[in-house]
């Protein structure tokens, strides 16, 4: 029964995922494109950066950064604590 | 797990990913890349350091190197690059673009091979993220060494 159950359920996720896989859209071709454009001609003159992915980072979603940020300083935090012996100076 | 052969090829290596890690952070607006790629690159060259020397080399050459101030600095001087778009303003204003300062040179419209003293707050940002990120996993990679590896036999 569990088997049959697992067999089912495997054949069922694999066929969904198959349906996902044919439903993409081609390489390239979003749906919404007005945003993309926007920042590629828009980055130089507003965020001062050739690099349009930096200034997209550090300034239209500068608040992304500093929550990815916090997650790496409270991982290290964690790692740290977790870990420190009293002879061993991180 | 340290031989000759991995002595000498750290040695000739390690410069080398020190210098690329540091132009990929100090060029994060020109050139791919940035503060968190190159702060990993910079902390690979770090790690490639601790692991290929002895437990007490490691010791003696880390002691004196400020991890935990670094990461700090890098936090706080991101969120003060942030807070410098409040004068006048809002958050995240890249104020330093274009006013004359360091990094604040003007910036051409178009294609152009792209000139370093560019960028404003992002680089800066850039660099603060940079350190914050080689401080944070070059002192997880120290302390795993540190505790768990090397010292198998005095267990």
């Amino acid at each position: 029964m569990r088997r049959a159950l697992g067999l089912f359920a495997f054949l069922g996720f694999t066929l969904f995922l198959l349906g996902a896989v044919m439903s993409l859209r081609p390489f390239g071709e979003p749906i919404h494109a007005e945003m993309d454009h926007y920042f590629i001609s828009h980055a130089q003159a507003e965020a001062s950066a050739n690099n349009v992915v930096t200034s997209v980072v550090f300034d239209y979603r500068g608040f992304d950064t500093l929550g990815e940020a916090t997650v790496l300083f409270t991982a290290v935090a964690g790692v740290l604590m977790a870990l420190r012996r009293k002879e061993v100076k991180g | 797990m340290t031989t000759t052969i991995i002595k000498t090829t750290t040695r000739i290596l390690a410069p080398l990913i020190l210098v690329f890690g540091a132009y990929i952070i100090l060029h994060g607006h020109l050139t791919p890349g940035g503060g968190f790629q190159g702060g990993a690159v910079f902390a690979s060259g770090l790690a490639l350091l601790i692991v290929a020397c002895e437990d007490r080399v490691v010791k003696r050459r880390f002691e004196k190197v400020p991890l935990s101030p670094l990461e700090s600095i890098g936090a706080l001087g991101f969120l003060g690059m942030a807070l410098l778009g409040l004068m006048g303003y809002t958050f995240f204003k890249n104020v330093i673009a274009n006013s004359g300062f360091i990094f604040g040179g003007r910036t051409p419209i178009g294609i152009n091979p792209g000139f370093l003293n560019t960028g404003g707050t992002l680089a800066y940002m850039n660099i603060f993220v940079g350190m914050k990120v080689l401080a944070g996993l070059t002192s997880i990679v120290l302390i795993f060494f540190l505790l768990l590896g090397g010292k198998k036999d005095e267990w």
